[in-house]
């Protein structure tokens, strides 16, 4: 068996504690909240942190507070199955509901949190294989190594956001907030991301994200497709999530970010301009479609060739307005549900 | 005897060890927790291919904690392997490497975590050679050697066996085709991870606890890699928590563990990791394969020529058995009057590949499964009736001289094409789909079928001997209970269950009043191994012999004590009497009692060896087995023409079992056999990226979930097959053979593409739409297949449709 880096746990009862400590124990230190991505990676070696400071026992991180009319805000450390179980989530955030629906496995979503999934490490498969086998083809810059095996002579790391709910809730244009040892603050959750596999987070290592903050949903209807191998399980190799407020039977206004093509979450802001003020006819559907894969550059370091994975970006957008749009042929059929 | 009369036989019983697995009860080798013990891990190689120059473990020596650390040195200079004629391997590799995963030292200590630090602190001086990642590269190459020993350069075996004129045969054909394929490697993926403890004692023996499928072999095999005799080591099979022909061969962790408990006096325990399991491998050859058949118009099969390229990978294995696997097998099937084979496995720098469950045989019934399809087609016929007209004689030899008892495929192709509806299906959407290439991309139904046959246990041993292939001691007394001892080994299949079924059976008890002890070399008498779907066939026939014998002593003791004739009795209901007199029946603990005090100790010994049929030429000993099982499967499922996935709706698949003795158990094989074949068609695939793994783990490896697995419907035929055990042929592995031809043949049937390789994936799928959009011939698959000189190949006579015996004579049956 694979077995785990030694390190000391702490428990503490209070975001406030937990901030401290991860001050006072700077870079030794990491959170951690359901560990279904920590631990895993801590076992082959990608992190060696001397302290773990453990999210569970706080029970500000918890709880799901308002309405969809309102504004919601939910707590980091809700697990995903909360999330996607939600009734007034599933009503009025709806891509929000399939996104943590669709995340691994129901046994992972009963463990992993909302601000675990928000904060989930970059994949690559050069990277997410045990020391023993990155010792054996070369380490690469992201982990004990200075080159990038997926794009050699390129001086940044192409890691992959593999975060089902990051996109949908960019999408939705929630906020996050952040607490740190001297303080907290708000931004707006894709100021959260960078495009860098390495750095892939500009909040500071020892600020704890406490809460994920949704905007009133009025108006607003979202989806959410994603593309793996297998019905569950698996990362997602593409994600798309597309918020459309309508105006009558026009869209009033339009987000379409797309996950695991890059290393953050990336917005398609040109296809989403193009669908303001227009019918959402088959047509229109189309040319939306080839705008938002332009931004879809995906590398070949996860599952499925990557031209591939460009290739059904425009699919998978097409397919989600179509169903937002209520026309057939949208959306996918044997989807896992929570 | 018939179904009636049987009162365990045919009854959907839970396996005995069920109720323990369920609850979590059954211990696994890893659960083995011995005082004292310590914990071994091994070093394995980082390179593909390289010298090794040095190995210096003084550091790892001096770490805290660690007991022992062992090289090569510390063992035997002795290679060894599973197959005579293969002895390459060592545990601890001392001059070279020919894998990642290699091993090349090991360690103990008190606990895993300072076993991990200590193989850091191991160095090995490697001198990296150039690596060999495919037939091709291994082919062209042939001043890169991997080994010394084999029938050319990097080639490991060179076969060619032609039975009869097939030149004359495709002279005389109104069509031919010549078709390539290529079905990529893939592994077991059993769910627990292979382990062993091993503890030698003061008094200079040694005890082996293993996830094996074979303690008789590592029986075998240990002695000459540990230098001590048979007679001294006990090898006892764990319950194996999945094997499927993983763990079958004597591996590294296993012979470390024995050495380093020898040299640490401690009982020593090493778990792999997933990863290991990987490299460990022996799992499905990759194979290249070239095809060509002659048919009729009527279809009738005039003549096969059937060329494989098997990428063997690093070491032999049993891979000279799967060279000849993917030749001898196909003839069973449908009436071929001449064929022609010729193989050849070539090493690699690769895990080892093996017996995965089907061994050898899933990969030529994909080559010639598509082409009957295509050829149904070109001739235009029904495949399924193609089928069904072609179909072999029972009680006819094959052009390969191998004997075939009884043949259930036609009711299987029957029951099939009944429960799915195949005629309406079959007709009805290929119209649509013919006119699919101008409508807008959507999702298109089809359906496709394959047919398939397999062996029920292999007619030799993998060494020459003429002792039982398998052994049962059957003891009972005045407890009323009965213990079987047998060498079988559970691997999840159920043979536990069959060894407590037959003999309550024939004695008229419950399974629960019979003990089982499986699988331990000082105990229990030898079955060879849970391989080639034998266990069953052979285990049964020696636990029914044995329990005929009990039956016999106790029956005479009861016919002396009622004064009826012991032929009058039955043995029904924990009872022992005459039928028409049951008030006066005995217990059957009491029955036992007076025949103990009659008899003496009631035990019994049953043997079973199988007929001997090999063909009277070199290589003859390869296919031949008592009966063969056959399967038909149907597919439906929808190609999504935007994505290329495919989502399957239906299996249907009937299954000759020959008797089914507990249906539920079959049932549960056959639905796992299609379960694996679909992984194999759509998704599996050991493959590799810079001489190393591409994806050593279960959430990389793609294998299917439930989500992907469609609704299976079975059937069973039952043939009552003479040779088996009440008629039983094998269930484990034959029904996965039809699976991954006939979701490409519907694929075909949905979109109007070829996929003539496995896994078909998403984007080959839409690389055949995109040809086929263009005009083009939509196929999708190999192009080429190498420049190779296999051997003059050996002329035998075709043996095609002479008549064979119902039953050879059996050894040992007196
Ligand atoms: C087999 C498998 C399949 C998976 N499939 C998917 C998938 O399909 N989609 C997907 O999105 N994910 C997947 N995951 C990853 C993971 O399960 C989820 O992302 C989960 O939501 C992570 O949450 P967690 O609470 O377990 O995070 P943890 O493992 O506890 O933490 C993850 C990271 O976030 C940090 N962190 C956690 N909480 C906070 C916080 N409040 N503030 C600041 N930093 C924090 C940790 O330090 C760590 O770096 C999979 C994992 C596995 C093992
Ligand atoms: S993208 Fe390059 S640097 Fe980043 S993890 Fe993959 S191989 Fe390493």
């Amino acid at each position: 068996m694979m077995r785990l880096p030694p390190f000391t746990y702490l428990a503490p009862r209070t975001l406030h504690a937990a901030a401290t400590a991860l001050a006072e124990h700077g870079a030794d230190a990491m959170p951690v909240a359901g560990g279904t991505d920590l631990f895993p990676n801590m076992k082959r070696r990608q992190f060696e942190p001397k302290v773990l400071v453990g999210l569970r026992g706080i029970r500000e991180l918890t709880g799901i507070r308002g309405r969809g009319r309102e504004g919601m805000t939910l707590g980091a450390g809700t697990t995903l199955s909360a999330v996607a179980a939600h009734p007034e989530i599933v009503a009025h955030y709806g891509a929000l509901a399939t996104a943590a629906g669709l995340v691994s496995s129901p046994q992972l979503r009963n463990m992993g949190t909302l601000g675990g999934n928000v904060c989930v490490d970059t994949r690559c498969n050069y990277y997410n294989q045990s020391h023993e086998w990155r010792k054996a083809i070369g380490f690469c810059m992201k982990k004990d190594g200075d080159i990038c095996l997926v794009a050699p002579g390129s001086s940044r790391c192409w890691a992959v956001s593999s975060s089902d709910t990051a996109p949908v809730l960019w999408s939705l244009g929630a906020r996050v907030r952040l607490v740190g040892a001297s303080g907290e603050r708000v931004v707006p959750l894709e100021a959260l991301y960078r495009d860098d596999g390495i750095q892939y987070l500009t909040k500071q290592p020892g600020e704890l994200v406490a809460d994920i903050v949704l905007p009133p949903a009025d108006g607003w209807t979202s989806a959410y497709l994603k593309l793996r191998r297998r019905g569950s399980f698996d990362f997602p190799v593409l994600g798309v999530a597309v918020a459309l407020r309508m105006d009558g039977d026009r869209v009033g206004e339009a987000r379409i970010v797309l996950g695991a093509v890059a290393s953050q979450p990336r917005p398609a802001p040109d296809a989403a301009a193009a669908l303001a003020g227009e019918r959402l006819t088959p047509e229109l559907i189309t040319r939306v479609a080839d705008l938002a894969a332009g931004p879809s550059k995906p590398l070949d370091n996860t599952d499925f060739t990557h031209p591939y994975r460009k290739k059904m970006t425009r699919v998978f957008v097409a397919r989600a307005l179509r169903a937002l749009a209520g026309l057939p042929g949208g959306g996918r059929a044997a989807e896992e549900v929570a | 005897m018939t179904k009636q009369d049987f009162s365990i036989i045919g009854q959907p019983l839970p396996k005995i060890d069920a109720w323990a697995k369920v609850v979590g009860e059954t211990k696994y080798a890893d659960d083995f927790f011995l005082p004292r013990m310590a914990y071994g891990r091994l070093l394995r190689s980082p390179h593909g291919h390289a010298l090794i120059k040095s190995i210096d473990v003084s550091r790892a020596r001096e770490l805290p904690g660690v007991y022992a650390v062992i090289t090569g040195a510390d063992l035997p200079r002795v290679k060894f392997g599973i197959l005579p004629v293969s002895q390459d391997e060592e545990a601890l590799c001392t001059e070279k490497v020919r894998m990642v995963g290699d091993a090349v030292a090991a360690v103990a200590a008190v606990d895993e975590e300072t076993a991990e630090r200590a193989c850091r602190l191991i160095e090995v001086g490697y001198e990296p050679l150039p690596t060999l990642m495919s037939i091709e590269a291994a082919l062209a190459h042939p001043e890169i050697r991997i080994h010394e020993y084999g029938d050319g350069p990097n080639v490991h075996k060179n076969v060619a066996l032609q039975f009869g004129d097939v030149e004359a045969a495709f002279a005389a054909s109104d069509l031919v085709r010549e078709d390539v394929f290529f079905y990529e490697g893939n592994t077991h993926l059993p769910m627990e991870q292979h382990a062993a403890v091993a503890h030698a004692t003061p008094d200079g023996k040694l005890t082996l606890w293993s996830s094996t499928q074979t303690p008789h072999y590592v029986h075998r095999l240990l002695p000459r890699i540990l230098d001590m005799p048979a007679a001294h080591i006990r090898v006892v099979a764990a319950p194996v928590g999945g094997g499927f022909g993983g763990k079958l061969d004597p591996f590294a962790h296993e012979i470390a563990a024995c050495r380093l408990s020898q040299l640490t006096g401690r009982p020593v325990k090493i778990a792999c990791s997933r990863e290991e399991v990987f490299y460990i491998h022996r799992g499905r050859h990759p194979v290249l394969m070239w095809i060509k058949t002659g048919f009729t118009k009527a279809g009738d099969i005039t003549g096969c020529h059937l060329k494989t390229w098997l990428d063997g990978g690093a070491y032999g294995s049993y891979g000279v058995a799967s060279t000849f696997y993917t030749g001898v097998i196909n003839p069973v099937t449908y009436k071929m009057p001449v064929y022609k084979f010729e193989g050849a496995r070539v090493f690699t720098n690769k895990p080892p590949c093996g017996p995965k469950r089907g061994h050898g045989t899933p990969q030529p019934r994909f080559a010639l499964e598509c082409q009957l399809d295509k050829a149904a087609e070109q001739l235009g016929l029904d495949p399924a009736e193609m089928r069904a007209r072609i179909l072999a004689e029972p009680y006819t030899k094959t052009a390969n001289h191998l004997t075939v008892t009884t043949i259930g495929l036609g009711e299987c192709i029957d029951r099939v094409v009944e429960a799915s509806g195949w005629r309406e299906k079959w007709r009805g959407w290929r119209s649509a789909s013919a006119g699919a290439s101008t409508a807008p991309a959507g999702k298109r139904r089809g359906v496709g079928i394959a047919a398939s046959a397999y062996m029920t246990g292999a007619g030799t041993a993998i060494y020459w001997n003429s002792m039982p292939h398998s052994g049962v001691v059957l003891r009972a007394d005045r407890s009323g209970g009965v213990t079987v001892l047998c060498g079988a080994t559970d691997i999840g299949q159920g043979s536990d269950s069959i060894l407590a079924y037959l003999p309550a059976e024939v004695l008229g008890i419950e399974p629960k009043d019979v003990h089982v002890h499986p699988a331990d070399t000082s105990l229990t008498p030898v079955d060879l191994g849970s391989y080639s779907s034998r266990v069953t066939l052979m285990c049964g026939m020696a636990a029914i012999q044995a329990a005929g014998r009990l039956r016999g002593v106790i029956a005479q003791a009861v016919a002396e004590k009622l004064e009826v004739a012991a032929e009058s009795l039955a043995f029904r209901d924990r009872k022992v009497g005459v039928p028409d007199q049951w008030e006066r029946a005995l217990t059957f603990t009491q029955a036992v009692e007076l025949a103990e005090a009659r008899h003496g100790v009631l035990a019994f010994a049953g043997s079973y060896a199988p007929p001997k049929r090999a063909g009277k030429y070199k290589g003859g000993g390869v296919g031949p087995s008592p009966c063969y099982s056959y399967s038909a499967c149907v597919v439906e499922l929808s190609v999504d023409e935007e994505t290329g996935e495919v989502e399957l709706h239906d299996v249907w698949i009937a299954h000759d079992i020959g008797r089914a003795l507990n249906p539920l158990l079959v049932e549960g094989q056959v639905e796992g056999s299609v379960y694996m074949g679909i992984g194999e068609a759509l998704m599996e695939g050991q493959v590799f990226r810079k001489g190393l793994h591409k994806q050593p783990s279960m959430l990389d490896y793609k294998s299917p979930t439930t989500l992907e697995t469609p609704d299976i419907h079975t059937f069973l035929v039952e043939t009552d097959d003479p040779e088996g055990p009440f008629g039983a042929k094998e269930a484990g592995q034959g029904p996965l053979l039809p699976v991954p031809p006939a979701i490409a043949n519907a694929i075909y049937h949905a979109v109007g593409v070829r996929c003539d390789e496995v896994p078909i994936t998403p984007e080959m799928i839409l690389k055949g739409l995109e040809l086929r959009r263009k005009g083009k011939s939509a196929r999708v698959g190999p192009e080429k297949i190498p420049l190779f000189k296999f051997k003059e190949a050996l002329m035998v006579e075709s043996a095609f449709g002479r008549p064979a015996d119902a039953v050879a004579v059996r050894p040992f049956q007196s």
